[in-house]
């Protein structure tokens, strides 16, 4: 039998789940939107400020030294985390919409042409639909939709048949922001493959709940942003095969990026400098290590279990309030739930929730076209992580029900 | 004819009859319901004040001296707000309303729903309800 988590002790690592919020305590279900941070992470920023803080890559003093030092450790724990063959494919950006929209200024401008298709799915986010809007104007390429159905499960039939050689990118997420489907990239990426296309997974959700191997899955480019996986917010990573990598072009200009200047011209930097013009975002990324030792010192499956139970949970407590409809059903989902609930509009639980202390997203999550496929103006999420409790769930529930009565 | 002032403290003495959160959202809740219904002719896409989670719709024409307001939402405490501040600015005159101070937002602990933007369209609306009064001014 696995490990299981001792949430006494993890919760407090996290020390902002103990507090009251408007007089009780703070149930924090909007894991989804941001993860909180551990004590490390905290920690860490802290003493880079106070110890180490110093430009990078270009001094030669002690503290430049150690800062460099730092900030490259984080992108060698990374390797490591997404089994990468390298650090130099390691790019660290602001964000997962910063580094989809790299993608397509460089990747995208430099190879899609009038006629080419780029193929999303009625399941993303909006970072992961306007970047190929945008480039998708400016290069005469089309961008087409991969349909979901009633459960929230991509239709792999419309994919294979929309998969033809006029396709130069598939980008889709790992994990739908809004309704918790897990989508089967493994068989996608193979798929996509074999008419020649070029995929860009988004995996802005799916970090903080599975292990990813980018060698074994052989997606071309996989982004994601440390906020969302217990780190600081405004860091993000793209990773990028090494062939494709090299052959774009550099997106910002800058410091850093270059390897000689002069007005005659100008030679650039190997990768993964490349692609960081620019003082980075040193503290943040330094600090981001630290969540993903954090990660590695727990037990991977009690992780998981911990999550599968809380999600099983909700959805057995939820579906038993009258009116109330889950939207996404599909067999293979993260701890997320969304839901509706008849006569009701999303915002008004929002709002009374957070005077019960009880934290929730709602409202169309950045998926406006999904929401149009089913209809709704939007929906209440409650997303989970491991430090979450049962205990918790229950006085979301209870909560739930009372805003339900004060609104009847 | 009250001043718009006085409706302000009306407002605020009746919610300062509420011990705890709850009974004040229920009451507020209960203004949403009892909101006159808005025409459904008005709630034309001009009409639109965008939030990003919810609509309002707000609808204004002069009566006499008097601007009288119409408004609705899809969501219900949104909408109880949105009765608070036709009690207070409908039937009087565009300058009264230009000058109003709306201080009983704050009083009454609902200035919360004014600082979320982006979600209601609520201070979007409390501007379109003074710019209507400006216009019908810049007319008489
Ligand atoms: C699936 C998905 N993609 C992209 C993003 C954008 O991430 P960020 O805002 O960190 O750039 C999010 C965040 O909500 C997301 O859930």
């Amino acid at each position: 039998m696995a490990e299981k988590l001792d949430l006494n002790l993890i919760r407090k690592d996290f020390p902002i789940l103990d507090q009251q919020v408007n007089g009780s305590p703070l149930v924090y279900f909007d894991n989804a939107a941001t993860t909180q941070k551990p004590h490390v992470v905290i920690d860490a920023l802290h003493r880079y400020y106070t110890q180490d803080n110093a430009n990078i890559h270009r001094g030669l003093h002690t503290l430049a030294e150690r800062a460099t030092t730092g900030y490259e450790l984080t992108r060698t724990k990374l390797k490591d985390f997404l089994h990468a063959p390298s650090t130099d494919q390691i790019i660290f950006t602001s964000g997962t919409t910063a580094g989809i929209n790299l993608v397509a200024q460089t990747y995208g401008r430099a190879n899609f042409r009038a006629g080419d298709v780029i193929l999303v799915s009625n399941l993303e986010h909006h970072s992961n639909i306007v970047p190929w809007q945008m480039i998708a104007e400016e290069t005469g390429a089309a961008v087409q939709v991969i349909p979901v159905d009633e459960l929230g499960v991509l239709d792999m039939v419309a994919y294979q048949s929309l998969l033809t050689d006029r396709v130069k990118l598939v980008a889709v997420n790992h994990v739908s922001n809004a309704i918790g489907t897990i989508n089967p990239i493994k068989q996608m990426i193979d798929m996509a493959h074999r008419v020649g296309a070029k995929i860009l997974i988004d995996g802005a959700q799916s970090v903080a709940h599975f292990d990813i191997d980018v060698q074994d899955l052989g997606m071309d480019f996989f982004v994601f942003s440390a906020h969302k996986l217990f780190g600081p917010t405004g860091v993000g990573v793209l990773y990028g095969k090494r062939e494709l990598l090299e052959s774009m072009p550099p997106y910002q200009g800058g410091g850093e990026m270059i390897k000689e200047v002069s007005f005659s011209g100008t030679t650039y930097n190997e990768l993964p400098y490349k692609f960081e013009a620019g003082t980075p975002n040193i503290a943040d990324v330094y600090a981001f290590g630290f969540a993903l030792d954090y990660l590695a010192s727990l037990p991977q499956n009690a992780v998981w279990e911990q999550e599968k139970a809380l999600l099983d949970y909700a959805t057995e407590q939820l579906s038993q309030i009258d009116g109330l409809r889950i939207v996404g059903q599909a067999p293979e989902k993260i701890a997320v739930v969304s839901f509706v609930i008849e006569g009701v509009h999303p915002q008004d639980i929002g709002v009374l929730l957070d005077k019960f202390g009880v934290a929730i997203r709602t409202g169309h999550h950045c998926a406006q076209p999904l929401m149009a496929r089913y209809d709704l103006v939007g929906t209440c999420r409650a997303s989970f992580a491991f430090y979450n409790t049962k205990e918790e769930i229950d006085l979301f529930v209870k909560a739930l029900k009372r805003c339900l009565m004060m609104l009847s | 004819m009250s001043t718009i002032n006085h409706t302000q403290d009306e407002l605020i003495d009746e919610f300062g009859l509420f011990e705890d959160w709850a009974d004040k959202y229920e009451y507020l809740i209960d203004l949403g319901k009892k909101l006159l219904p808005m025409s459904e002719s008005f709630k034309t896409e001009e009409n639109v004040i965008k939030g990003c989670q919810s609509k309002v719709w707000l609808h204004a024409e002069k009566q006499g001296d008097l601007v009288v307001f119409q408004a609705d939402s899809e969501a219900i405490i949104v909408k109880g707000m949105i009765s608070m501040l036709i009690r207070v600015l409908s039937n009087h005159t565009p300058e009264e309303i230009m000058k109003a101070d709306l201080y009983f937002i704050d009083q009454i602990g609902m200035s919360q729903h004014l600082a979320q933007t982006r979600s209601n369209g609520l201070v979007a609306m409390v501007k379109q309800m003074k710019n209507y009064a400006l216009a019908f001014n810049a007319l008489s």
